[in-house]
């Protein structure tokens, strides 16, 4: 949020920007591989980025015998930093904290206990349901078939069909095994440890770093 | 591909954030009187479908190939508010353990995705269902023309959000121009596929199909 605030042209607030957040990184043992690898999914908006300094009016400038337009690389350079920057602290997020204590985190957040739920049964059955797909997948390629142009929607599209309809069954069986064990639509709620002054403090710490290198780099300029 | 981060300016965001939360609300509540205490398991497999049925590829022509976005697919299958409800989750695990779209523009993709998309195929597919014939073929009719209208349209929500608030200097018509036609395009696949995933869902468990189990079947008993 205060990195999506601040304008592009204040360049030291990012250098301490990506300072913080590779350090976060660094200290949570993620392997700097697994950083990037994960980092690949902005490369489209990357891309349109890329474009944005050939459009744009006014000041033009010379680089590499391209004629670009200040206001345009400005405009693509902030989509690309604050871009990279919110994948990385998501990657921090979900590389750091279990989807279960992310879940846990959003309700006592308050979120909708309905939103919750759905969230909790998507990722249990995440991976249920992809494999069920990979195994329909496997059965097919057995079968000799290959996936080759638009002829071969009709059969992928059959697929989907079959795995929608199997997703819907095993909700039913799902909803069932819930209702005889007591299910009245709320989940039951677990031991809850409260949140520590220090757990918000340690979360917070992040956020305030940012704003503080902001608010320095204001001063010095 | 979500809308990430810093691509629209914060109070852009922060108002179609407020949209996409009324819109979440108004599905929740609805979803509770339509399918009561079943939503949070069905709503649940079905945002599992959608992220598991976007990983299926669809091959195009010469090496490329495209995925369903199954907005419309899952309105037509389980009604619009346990479908929006779906889509949301969906955006948001996403953004959170994915890095797929931005927290900051988790609003604006709601907005666009599980609100407009959802609601205009819905209004779409209502219209359809009443023009077409009553008969149980123009069901995947329908709902393929629900799915055709609903993805260039939800791409025109994300450049008014980009004509309001982006943070880029692309003009807007340009914008405007290059995302309504590649999702012109990527709409008639969606199209295409959402027909012949829902006409093979109706030929095996018909009664699955939210746009067409209201008709009651009287129990027939053979002897």
């Amino acid at each position: 949020m205060v990195a999506v605030a601040t304008p592009i042209t204040n360049i030291t607030a990012y250098i301490a920007y990506f300072s913080l957040i590779w350090l976060a990184l660094l200290t949570a043992k993620i392997p700097p591989l697994t950083v990037i690898k994960r980092s690949l999914i902005e490369i489209p908006f990357v891309a349109f980025a890329l474009l944005m300094p050939f459009f744009g009016q006014g000041e033009r400038v010379n680089f590499l015998g391209l004629s670009l337009y200040q206001e345009g690389i400005n405009a693509g350079a902030g989509i690309i930093a604050k871009a990279t920057l919110g994948v990385l602290s998501a990657i921090l997020l979900s590389a750091t904290t279990t989807a279960r204590e992310i879940l846990r985190g959003l309700e006592i957040l308050r979120l909708p206990s309905m939103l919750v739920q759905i969230a909790t049964f998507m990722l249990r059955y995440l991976n249920v349901v992809t494999d069920e797909m990979e195994r329909m997948s496997v059965a097919r390629s057995s079968r000799g078939f290959d996936a080759k142009g638009i002829r071969h929607w009709r059969v992928l599209a059959n697929s989907a069909g079959a795995l929608f309809i199997r997703s819907y069954e095993r909700g039913e069986r799902v909803h069932l095994a819930m209702l005889s064990r007591g299910y009245s639509g709320e989940l039951p709620k677990e031991e809850r440890e409260d949140v520590s002054p220090q757990q918000i403090a340690l979360g917070l710490a992040l956020p305030l770093l940012a704003l503080t290198s902001l608010l320095i780099s204001i001063l010095i300029l | 591909m979500h809308i990430p981060d810093g691509f629209i300016d914060i109070p852009t965001s922060a108002a179609f954030g407020t949209l996409a939360l009324a819109g979440t609300a108004i599905a929740l509540k609805k979803a509770k009187t339509e399918v009561d205490d079943r939503t949070a398991p069905m709503a649940g497999l079905t945002a599992v479908f959608i992220f598991a049925v976007q990983m299926l590829n669809f091959p195009v022509a010469a090496g490329t190939s495209g995925h369903l976005l199954g907005g419309a697919l899952a309105m037509v299958l389980v009604g619009p508010y346990a479908a929006s409800l779906a889509i949301t989750v969906v955006l948001g695990v996403q953004a959170l353990l994915f890095a797929d779209g931005g927290l900051t523009a988790l609003g604006l993709n709601v907005f666009n995705l599980s609100v407009i998309a959802v609601l205009v195929s819905f209004l779409v597919f209502k219209l359809m269902v009443k023009l077409l014939p009553k008969i149980k073929s123009a069901i995947p009719l329908a709902a393929g023309i629900a799915a055709f209208v609903s993805v260039p349209i939800s791409a025109s929500a994300f450049t008014l959000q980009y004509a309001i608030g982006g943070n880029g200097t692309a003009p807007v018509e340009t914008v405007f121009i290059a995302m309504f036609s590649t999702h012109l395009l990527i709409g008639i696949g969606e199209a295409v596929i959402t027909m012949l995933t829902v006409s093979a869902i109706l030929a095996s468990r018909s009664d699955l199909v939210y746009g067409w189990s209201r008709k009651e079947v009287a129990l027939e008993i053979r002897s």
